[in-house]
């Protein structure tokens, strides 16, 4: 069942409509409702490998649907801890639960100050507006 | 329908040899099959309708209209098949001789240099088999010429614009480099200001269309060439859409140094099944060195195969490259003649025509006039009644068209991208604008009949989803012991397709 639109107030989010959730010195990151919806339903998560250094603004994966392939853009730096593989299996996680069980990667921050860089919600909502 | 397998019967045939009356061959056991080849069993007149009931079942060019944008599904003239199918084209073997070869180097040569002056430029390589393959072979040329000034290191990334066609950064990645998006700007563009923070001595080159594939020619194509030049990069421009711009602009003017053409789409040539297509390129003075070898010279009135090119990056094609497919656009050019500017002129009138027609309707991202495609946005539709590009792309299939190119570019949500070509008269232009008025109709007063279209196709909606992640592209007879060999005669089995 696909989700319905949701921006959660306690998340970050990437002009690329990428969302982080920043705990401490780790994020976990995922693509935004509004992403998943322009998609559809996804087919495929190419991730990147756990120890790989990632770069904010920077492509780290891609997600495949019928309509189109798209790169995934970090929100942030850092090295890939751990990577979702219940969506590696199952990528419709993503749009079943965009922000729960559909998050695709964490990562140990190089650069933790970036996440002041980001967007919070109003604004990500404005940029949405623009659409 | 059935599969043909599925309409076997055992020892039906379509034709007697006589019977096999000499030694058997001597083939080594082990090169002998332990069982017979698993072949379709029919009468003649059952093969015939098997796939006359096939073909009735496809739409191309010469069904209806197919205004796939960014695929230029123009009409094929049929003189060109008579004229590829001379004997003297037909049946020339790709290891001739030069020398008994040279009505079809001249061909070729010729096909070089109209090519180089269309582009505006100075040398042609006809190898490439496709625009991907031509893509490719552009950036190999790329990392050549850096490496041969001893940049091959520095010179690094590539970059494309947000609109560009897939094969674009796809290409990059392959060819060794690395990728940069610059952004569009609101009228359009490239957006300038994000491609000077861009552009930087480790620049190796920049990918474009133009046209870019929101049909729209890029305003400061100049000011963007000299960007990239003066820092020491090279251009290159993707010819898939060529068809606006033939005879009016040339890519080498407005600065680009290396450019691919789609024969099968520009000039012409049955394609949107899979080949034979073609992906010359042409190149600027500084690159010719590094073409692919052999490449068509001419000495006084003789044409030969220079293979004599020591900083060549090698071949790109098994032979000479695809020769029917030179024939065909050779043709189709020099047909035009010095008219082949009316071609493209044209396919923007045509376009801006059905753009003035529909973006009343469909909501219009950039409010400008357009080249030989537009790009409409359905968005309007999905706000306001539910209804996607999708549904209004299935929809126009009840209509008897081919549907638009749909979230294409990526930069346009619900992105219907329409390119009518100069071969279709107005009234089928009308047709289609008609019809895509009745859908925004049909969008606000029954969204369901959008939503399950298509209704009068001999299949109704896929499910895409499953069709992409579980493709079944082959028969699974390992599934269907029943179909093996030893079936009642008369026994109907409408086996499940595959697994």
């Amino acid at each position: 069942m696909a989700a319905d639109e949701s921006y959660p107030e306690e998340l970050r989010y990437h002009r690329e409509h990428d969302w982080a959730r920043v705990e401490g010195d780790t994020a976990t990151v995922g693509i935004t409702w509004y992403a998943q919806d322009a998609l559809g339903e996804l087919v495929h998560f190419e991730p990147p490998e756990e120890g790989a250094s990632v770069a904010a603004d920077q492509s780290y994966g891609e997600v495949e649907s019928v309509k189109a392939v798209s790169d995934l853009i970090s929100p942030l730096s850092g090295e890939v801890v751990e990577v979702n593989q219940v969506v590696v299996d199952e990528p419709e996680k993503v749009n079943d639960d965009p922000y729960g069980d559909g998050w695709l990667i964490k990562i140990r921050l190089s650069e933790p100050s970036e996440a002041e860089g980001l967007l919070d919600v109003a604004a990500y909502k404005a940029l949405l507006e623009e659409q | 329908m059935k599969l043909i397998f599925e309409k076997s019967q055992k020892g039906r045939r379509a034709g007697t040899l006589p019977s096999y009356d000499l030694p058997p061959a001597e083939v080594p056991e082990e090169l002998r099959r332990a069982e017979q080849p698993r072949l379709p069993e029919l009468a003649e007149p059952e093969i015939v309708r098997h796939f006359t009931a096939l073909a009735d079942r496809t739409f191309g060019v010469d069904t209806g209209f197919y205004p796939l944008g960014s695929c230029t599904m123009k009409h094929n003239p049929r003189v060109n098949e008579r004229v590829v199918a001379l004997p003297g084209f037909r049946d020339l073997h790709p290891l001739q001789e030069e020398d008994g070869a040279q009505g079809a180097l001249e061909l070729m040569w010729r096909l070089q240099e109209i090519l180089a002056e269309v582009c505006g430029l100075h040398a042609v390589s006809l190898q490439p088999a496709a625009g991907s393959q031509g893509e490719l072979t552009g950036l190999m040329l790329m990392r050549a010429y850096f490496a041969d000034r001893g940049e091959a290191e520095q010179r690094k990334v590539v970059i494309t614009a947000d609109t560009a066609h897939g094969t674009n950064p796809a290409s990059v990645t392959m060819a060794g480099f690395q990728l940069q998006k610059v952004e569009t700007d609101a009228r359009g563009n490239l957006d300038l200001d994000d491609l000077r923070a861009k552009v930087n001595e480790e620049t190796a080159g920049l990918m474009l269309t133009n046209p870019s594939t929101l049909g729209l020619f890029d305003e400061h194509i100049e000011e963007v060439a000299e960007i990239f030049h003066e820092a020491g990069a090279l251009l290159y421009y993707d010819g898939a859409n060529l068809n606006a711009v033939c005879g009016i602009s040339r890519p080498g003017d407005m600065g680009f140094d290396i450019v691919h053409i789609n024969l099968h789409k520009t000039f012409s040539q049955p394609h949107g099944g899979g080949g034979p297509g073609g992906g010359p390129v042409a190149v600027r003075d500084i690159l010719e060195p590094f073409l692919p070898a052999p490449t068509v010279t001419r000495d006084g009135a003789e044409f030969r195969l220079d293979y004599n090119r020591p900083k060549s990056i090698g071949k790109v094609r098994g032979y000479t490259g695809p020769f029917g497919v030179f024939v065909r656009s050779y043709a189709f050019i020099r047909a035009y003649g010095p008219e082949l500017r009316r071609m493209s002129e044209v396919a923007v009138l045509n376009a801006n025509y059905m753009l003035s027609r529909l973006k009343g309707t469909y909501d219009l991202p950039f409010e400008r006039l357009c080249m030989h495609e537009f790009v409409l946005s359905a968005r309007n539709l999905k706000r306001d009644h539910g209804v996607n590009a999708l549904d209004v792309a299935k929809r126009l299939m009840d209509y008897g068209f081919h549907p638009p190119t749909i979230y294409f570019p990526l930069i346009v949500p619900e992105a219907l991208m329409i390119e009518p070509t100069e071969t279709e008269p107005k009234e089928t232009l009308d047709a289609f604008c008609d019809a895509m008025e009745k859908i925004a109709e049909e969008a606000a007063s029954d969204p369901e009949i959008l939503k399950e279209a298509p209704h009068r196709r001999p299949v109704r909606r896929l499910d895409e989803v499953k069709a992409a992640k579980r493709a079944i592209v082959k028969y699974g007879f390992d599934q269907h012991p029943d179909l093996r060999g030893e079936r009642a005669e008369g026994e109907a089995v409408e086996a499940q397709k595959g697994a």
